[in-house]
């Protein structure tokens, strides 16, 4: 392809011309076909960033050239470009692009990613235009008139380009202003993420010029610097309403101009410039008192309106900071707008959205975005008042209506800690009384939960549908499927409590790995060596409650379970016990409400809140008898295999002594057979005759005994767990994990003080439902420890026990590969798992088939579980949003649905 | 697993027959091999006046669990999905269709009642007691009787209760049974070929193809005219259908049920395979559907979404009027919607059918923004499957999230209940309801609801309107009131913001 580039530094070619291009935007190249638009591309951007139509239309028909292909084309550069834009890439267009619809349509694109659209004109002569094409073989068929068309259509679409929407436009004419063009990527306005503070941000302060000083001076700034080299940064609605919003704008002004403040606008800032610029506005709202104070201020100091304009005219609608991960505007701002530049997402910015129903009062409905809010960035904003600043879905309101009485509240940041300041008077009569403002469903709910829900806002399907992967910060990302978590969907919302009250379940547990012992599928063995193995010297042996799983959320009170967890006021619920598919243990809420009474006594006198410095407990815990929640399955399966078996053998048994006796004696003359009884029937089964009947049936009555004798071990295996409740009367709860307080996952704290704390709380338990875990800590390493620890399970197990379950001792362990240790592994008695295997597994013969287990995938699903559990109990202690915490436990869910051997 | 079978004789008609009947030597105990065990046949006593025959099935419950893997998934043998395969199980004891078939292979000759050496006897009545000490009888010691007695035998059945250590959990599904009477050998094989398995009615993943023409084999001469027949064919038959993808669809919840000590159908509830999803009387099911659809052509409703849908009847329904254009029957049973897909033969539909239904998975509990922008909803006995706690997520996530402009809720009326004469005292219609609402306690959810969400409220009630009780369903129709479309507006582009009320903070 010829090149009409003069060569560099000849002749006169122009000064190097700076094309400044938001670094997020859509960048539409255009000129006509032979402007050299793709040669500018392939200088000035990646290739990746870079959509040709003609390219697209090779795409779709095979031959770049095909303008009948251009409509498919166009369809799928459209599409890639909207996909690019949306994930946040600059994106350039070259295409002729000099057709107002095809502008029009780039621009609706850009508009709809709320990115700036930027025009690049490539104003080259025809002659060159056509002199290129000439050289392109692929192009010789061009008709003679497209270059003439497209340059005379380009003409007249020049001028109107800001109109249709191009904010920036860079008119490059000829080729030595396209050849010497220099495009230079420009950070966004409201791209401050270098900035990592620390910040301090500020509510609405309305002209309240008093307690901001307070504030401030409380936050640590003398004379608007922090000497710590701390950052302000005010949420907007500096002014109106309030005694002195000219004094609230000259500190802000100030601190904004020497550096120690940043600052977006808020809607009253908006109007204000308006104002200032002299358009008409109402003067409504506490409009006037301003108007008011900002006069007998340009008397005090003439200038100020007109520095007041200019400040207000450069304020940024809003802010990304500290690496992404803070964003700031007035009225808080959904995640798709988060570092855009559109009209709507200023709008939004300024004002928020509103649903169009109007509120009893006569105000607008806001639109309850933060309740949808699912990004990682912290979103801080003010604009509506309420009374307290409160996490909703890692975003905070920090408006705590000060120009109403309420108080000035700011964020530190990183810090997330809240410094208020109370209001000096109530300054102006609110419309609605503040204590209103978090009424009202369909209101942007107040007064959640810390990283709970909103009001009565159940969490969204697409938190927890269809495939996912969760990232845990101890097993990297954990996948669940599709078909997975259809079924935990299904129990989850068919049977399972209130997600605000589900924030664990318990993961799966591997078995020890086979033991190779005589009469013996497991033995404690195998656990002490495979953890040696692993490097884990301290192990606790926990002995194995057999009962169901629960697990107990128990609040101090019911304003806890409200204040804490978001529940409903009014419905006295003080927590929850569920089971380990997150069902309620007790059909009547009265039942549970009576157990975690005693737990929450226990706790109380045990003196274990204030030690713990929380008003509720997660515990993970075995409900006994086995009999009260399992009672139709224990009736259906295990019970009725006994009772099967009790009818079965005596008649058998019976008759095969009779047989026996019979055939004895008629032995050793067994009379001949009577004739035609032998292979007489076509084709039946014939017997293998035996030389000595006797012998053969001998043989085959020893073997019905003893399954008789393992089919009455089975029942007295099953019956052990197994006993009748009245009430409360019966009913035991063995604690063996605490899960987690407020602020704390416990869950990775060594098992021996977990188990001090869980030992006092059963000590203080005065009404016997509280059961002790007993347990023996062993050390893998020494021989005489590991014989005490398989001796302590062969007196469990032989005075009736389920077994025991074997952990490191720190918890949270990971071998020298770096990898995590399972963190527990169960070693059943052998009696206990007839109930598993069957009655008779014992025998040799079935005991060496059931050898042959695979626990591959249990230990796989044990550590994901785990993981995920952990995960959970991290994001609910970080104060993480509900459905942060929902979406690891429904994963849980979800993986126990997975296929794996469930006698493990 | 065990039976005798014993005969008395007299000198002229020694018992010990029963011996040449059965092809099967007194003096010899023999042994066969089945496909899920050994067969034993022996004699505890062999005189003229009186001969036994006992039949024990020496089962492998290891290996019939391990058999019965390969066939699922994961059968590979790296990792068992043994979900429905159980070693724990009463095969090894209790008679069922592996007794069944265990009879047929050893007295087959006897069961096609010939006799080389005494056809005459072979085709005769012979007093005979026939002793299965356990046999699983779903339905108890009455069908059991009411099973056997038609053909004349004297039927002694007795429930086996379940431990004698827990005597408050009554009786076993298992029955002690003897029976006595004079009846042909072959018959009363043939009797206990078919009848075992029917009692048992156990899910069973052996059935062969063929199974019709043996049930016609076997019952040649006394089937025909049995009074349980339709019963028997139902059970014997129905073991067959369609087991291995009923099997696959319920793998994760029985998962999920096993993992927290529950039965299967504990969870797997949302499909009733013996009743479908309509109570009896079925007209007012048919009523209840009439109701609705005319609900909704009232309100004007193109765009309908079947909330709660189960097996897709009320889709059909509205799929038969084209001012339907678009339905989507939304259920949070991957089994409800595979069934109501099979009803609709979705994959057979023409494409201008197909296209205006859907079925997708959603939970009520949870907002979907799938769901919204849609003229109707319909949650047609849907509430009170919900536990209480958790309706106010359902009313949100329709009221609030998904808000249609028309609602249709059906939902019992509990004062009917005393007119339903199956339906005992106290009790509510369905096992899964968590509740059941009088008229009253309907309005008082409706009212609130509709006031809280913009809406506006109207009752009628379906099925026959008893002047006391009122109508056995009770429908409301809620009316949105405002104009607002859909909680979803960031699609719109910017707003020129006026400067009333909106900056009011």
């Amino acid at each position: 392809m010829s090149d009409t580039t003069p060569a560099p530094g000849t002749g006169t070619a122009p000064e190097p011309r700076r094309l400044g291009v938001p670094d997020l935007s859509l960048v539409v190249l255009i000129g006509t076909t032979g402007s050299g638009k793709s040669t500018f591309a392939r200088r000035h951007f990646k290739p990746t960033e870079v959509l040709s139509s003609d390219f697209c239309r090779g795409l779709v028909a095979d031959d770049e050239n095909d303008q009948s292909a251009s409509g498919d084309a166009f369809e799928v550069l459209h599409y890639i470009a909207g996909k690019r834009l949306a994930a946040g890439r600059l994106t350039v267009v070259d295409a002729t692009s000099v057709q107002p619809e095809a502008r029009r349509q780039l621009v609706r694109l850009a508009r709809e990613h709320d990115v700036l659209p930027v025009a690049i004109v490539l104003d080259v002569p025809e002659s060159v235009c056509r002199e290129r094409n000439a050289a392109r073989p692929d192009r010789a068929g061009m008709g003679a008139h497209v270059i003439p068309r497209q340059r005379r259509e380009l003409r007249r679409g020049l001028r109107g380009l800001q109109r249709e929407g191009f904010r920036t436009v860079h008119h490059l004419r000829g080729t030595e202003e396209v050849d010497a063009a220099r495009v230079v990527l420009e950070r966004r306005y409201n791209d401050l993420a270098h900035l990592t503070g620390p910040f301090d941000l500020i509510g609405d302060v309305h002209g309240c010029a008093g307690e901001l000083e307070t504030l401030l001076a409380d936050l640590g700034y003398e004379d608007g610097v922090h000497p710590a080299g701390r950052t302000a940064v005010f949420v907007g609605d500096l002014v109106d309403r309030g005694p002195d919003s000219p004094g609230v704008l000259r500190r802000v002004m100030g601190m904004v101009a020497a550096g120690s403040a940043l600052c977006v606008p808020g809607n009253h800032e908006n109007k204000l410039g308006r104002l200032l610029h002299g358009r008409n506005v109402r003067i409504t709202h506490g409009l006037a008192e301003t108007v008011e104070q900002l006069e007998r201020a340009e008397e005090a100091e003439p200038g100020f309106r007109e520095r007041v304009r200019t400040f207000v005219d450069g304020l940024v609608s809003h802010y990304v900071l500290d690496g992404g991960r803070l964003v700031v505007s007035h009225a808080g701002l959904p995640e798709k707008y988060h570092g855009r530049t559109s009209g709507r997402v200023r709008s939004f910015a300024l004002y928020g959205d509103t649903t169009g129903e109007t509120d009893e009062y006569g105000l607008p409905v806001r639109y309850p975005w933060a309740e949808e809010y699912r990004g990682r960035a912290a979103v801080v904003y003010g604009h509506t008042p309420t009374p307290e600043a409160s996490w909703i879905n890692n975003t905070i309101c920090l408006d705590t209506g000060c120009v109403f009485g309420g108080k000035l509240t700011a964020l530190r940041w990183p810090e997330r800690e809240l410094v208020d300041v109370p209001a000096e008077r109530v300054w102006y009569e609110p419309v609605k009384p503040l204590a209103a403002a978090a009424a009202g469903p369909g209101a942007a709910a107040d007064g959640a939960a810390a990283g709970g829900t909103a009001g009565d806002r159940p969490l969204d399907l697409a938190d927890v549908h269809g495939r996912r992967v969760v990232e845990t910060g101890q097993h990297g990302r954990v996948a669940v499927r599709e078909e997975n978590a259809a079924a935990a969907l299904e129990v989850m919302s068919r049977f399972a409590v209130d997600p605000r009250l589900l924030l664990y379940l318990p993961p799966t547990m591997a078995p020890t790995a086979t033991s190779a012992e005589e009469g013996h599928l497991e033995h404690p063995a195998e656990a002490f060596a495979a953890y040696r193995a692993d490097g884990v010297a301290q192990v606790v042996c926990e002995e194995k409650h057999m009962g169901s799983r629960a697990v107990a959320l128990v609040c101090r009170d019911a304003g806890v379970a409200e204040k804490r967890f978001g529940l409903p006021a009014g419905t006295g619920v003080t927590g929850a016990l569920h089971t380990r598919t997150g069902r309620p243990f007790f059909d009547d809420a009265e039942r549970t409400e009576q157990v975690l009474a005693r737990v929450r006594d226990a706790a109380t006198v045990a003196g274990l809140w204030d030690e713990l410095g929380t008003d509720w407990l997660l515990l993970d815990a075995e409900l006994l008898p086995w009999s009260l929640k399992a009672g139709g399955l224990l009736r259906q399966q295990y019970a009725a295999v006994g009772a099967a078996s009790r009818a079965a053998f005596p008649g058998a048994l019976a008759a095969l002594e009779a047989t026996h006796t019979r055939l004895a004696a008629a032995a050793p003359q067994a009379p001949a057979p009577p004739p035609g009884t032998g292979g007489d029937g076509a084709g039946e089964a014939d017997g293998a005759g035996d030389p000595d009947p006797a012998t053969a049936l001998a043989a085959l009555l020893a073997r019905q005994r003893e399954r008789a004798g393992d089919a009455e071990a089975f029942s007295a295996a099953y019956r052990r767990y197994c006993w009748p409740v009245d009430g409360l009367d019966g009913v035991r709860l063995a604690p063996f994990q605490l899960l987690a307080a407020e602020g704390r996952n416990l869950a990775t704290e060594p098992h021996d003080t977990q188990l001090a704390l869980l030992d006092r709380l059963v000590e203080h338990d005065a009404s016997g439902l509280l059961q002790r875990t007993g347990r023996l800590f062993v050390d893998t390493g020494d021989d005489a420890s590991v014989a005490a620890g398989v001796r302590w399970w062969q007196e469990l197990t032989a005075a009736g026990g389920e077994g025991m379950v074997v952990k490191p001792l720190a918890a949270l362990v990971r071998n020298g590969e770096g990898r995590l240790v399972q963190p527990g592994v169960k070693c059943r008695g052998r009696e206990y798992l007839r109930i598993i295997y069957g009655p008779e597994y014992t025998r040799p013969a079935n005991l060496s088939r059931l050898r042959s287990r695979y626990l591959g995938h249990k230990r796989s699903l044990a550590l994901r579980e785990y993981a995920l559990g952990l995960e959970s109990l991290d994001r609910l202690a970080a104060g993480e949003p509900l459905w942060r915490v929902h979406e690891a436990v429904f994963a849980v869910l979800a993986l126990e649905s997975e296929p794996v051997d469930p006698r493990l | 697993m065990f039976l005798t079978i014993t005969a008395t004789g007299t000198d002229a008609a020694p018992a010990t027959d029963l011996g040449f009947l059965l092809h099967k030597h007194p003096g010899k105990a023999q042994e066969f091999a089945t496909s899920r065990g050994t067969a034993h046949v022996f004699y505890p006593e062999a005189t003229t006046a009186r001969c036994t025959a006992a039949l024990l099935l020496e089962v492998d419950p290891v290996g019939l669990v391990r058999a019965a893997k390969g066939k699922g998934r994961g059968g590979k043998g790296k990792s068992p999905d043994s979900a429905l395969a159980q070693y724990v199980n009463d095969r090894p004891y209790a008679a069922s269709s592996l007794l069944a078939v265990a009879l047929s292979r050893v007295f087959r000759t006897a069961m096609a009642g010939s006799s080389r050496t005494h056809p005459e006897r072979a085709a005769q009545p012979l007093p005979l007691r026939v002793e299965v000490p356990a046999v699983a009888a779903r339905g108890g010691p009455g069908l059991v009787t009411r099973l056997f007695a038609p053909m004349g035998w004297q039927v002694t059945a007795d429930a086996v209760p379940l431990d004698p250590a827990f005597p408050e959990w009554g009786d076993s599904r298992y029955v002690s049974l003897v029976l006595d009477g004079e009846v042909r050998l072959a018959d009363a094989l043939r009797h206990l070929y078919v009848l075992l398995p029917v009692l048992d009615d156990a899910k069973h993943y052996g059935v062969a193809p063929d199974e019709v023409d043996k049930l016609l084999r076997a019952g040649e001469g006394w089937l025909e005219d049995h009074p349980e027949q339709r019963l028997i064919t139902g059970r014997y038959l129905s073991r067959r259908w369609s087991l291995a993808r009923e099997a696959l669809e319920r793998l994760e919840l029985a998962r999920l049920a096993e993992s927290d000590d529950a039965e299967p159908e504990e969870l797997d509830n949302a499909v009733d395979e013996t009743t479908d999803t309509e109570e009896k009387p079925v007209p007012l099911a048919v009523q209840r559907r009439a109701a609705i659809a005319e609900a909704l052509r009232a309100a004007g409703a193109a765009r309908v979404l079947d909330l709660g849908c189960g097996q897709g009847q009320l889709v059909k329904e509205l799929l038969g009027d084209t001012r339907f254009t678009e339905i989507v029957g939304v259920d949070v049973s991957v089994r409800a919607l595979a069934a109501a897909a099979r009803r609709l033969r979705l994959e057979r539909m023409g494409e201008r059918q197909a296209a205006r239904v859907s079925l997708l998975q959603s939970a009520l509990t949870y907002t979907d923004r799938r769901l919204a922008g849609y003229d109707a909803a319909v949650l047609s006995e849907v509430v009170e499957h919900v536990d209480p706690p958790r309706l106010p997520a359902l009313e949100y996530a329709v009221f609030g999230s998904a808000r249609p402009a028309t609602v249709v809720v059906t939902t019992p009326n509990s004062e009917y209940n005393v007119r339903w004469e199956s339906l005992p005292a106290g009790h509510v219609r369905h096992a899964d309801h968590r509740f059941e609402w009088t008229r009253a306690e309907f309005r008082d959810w409706a009212g609130p609801v509709a006031a809280r969400f913009g809406y506006a409220v109207a009752y009628a009630g379906v099925g026959p309107d008893d002047p006391e009780v009122g109508p056995p369903t009770q429908l409301a129709v809620f009316t949105r009131t405002d104009t607002r479309t859909d909680a979803r507006t960031d699609t719109e582009t910017a707003r020129t913001r006026t400067d009333t009320p909106k900056e009011a903070s």
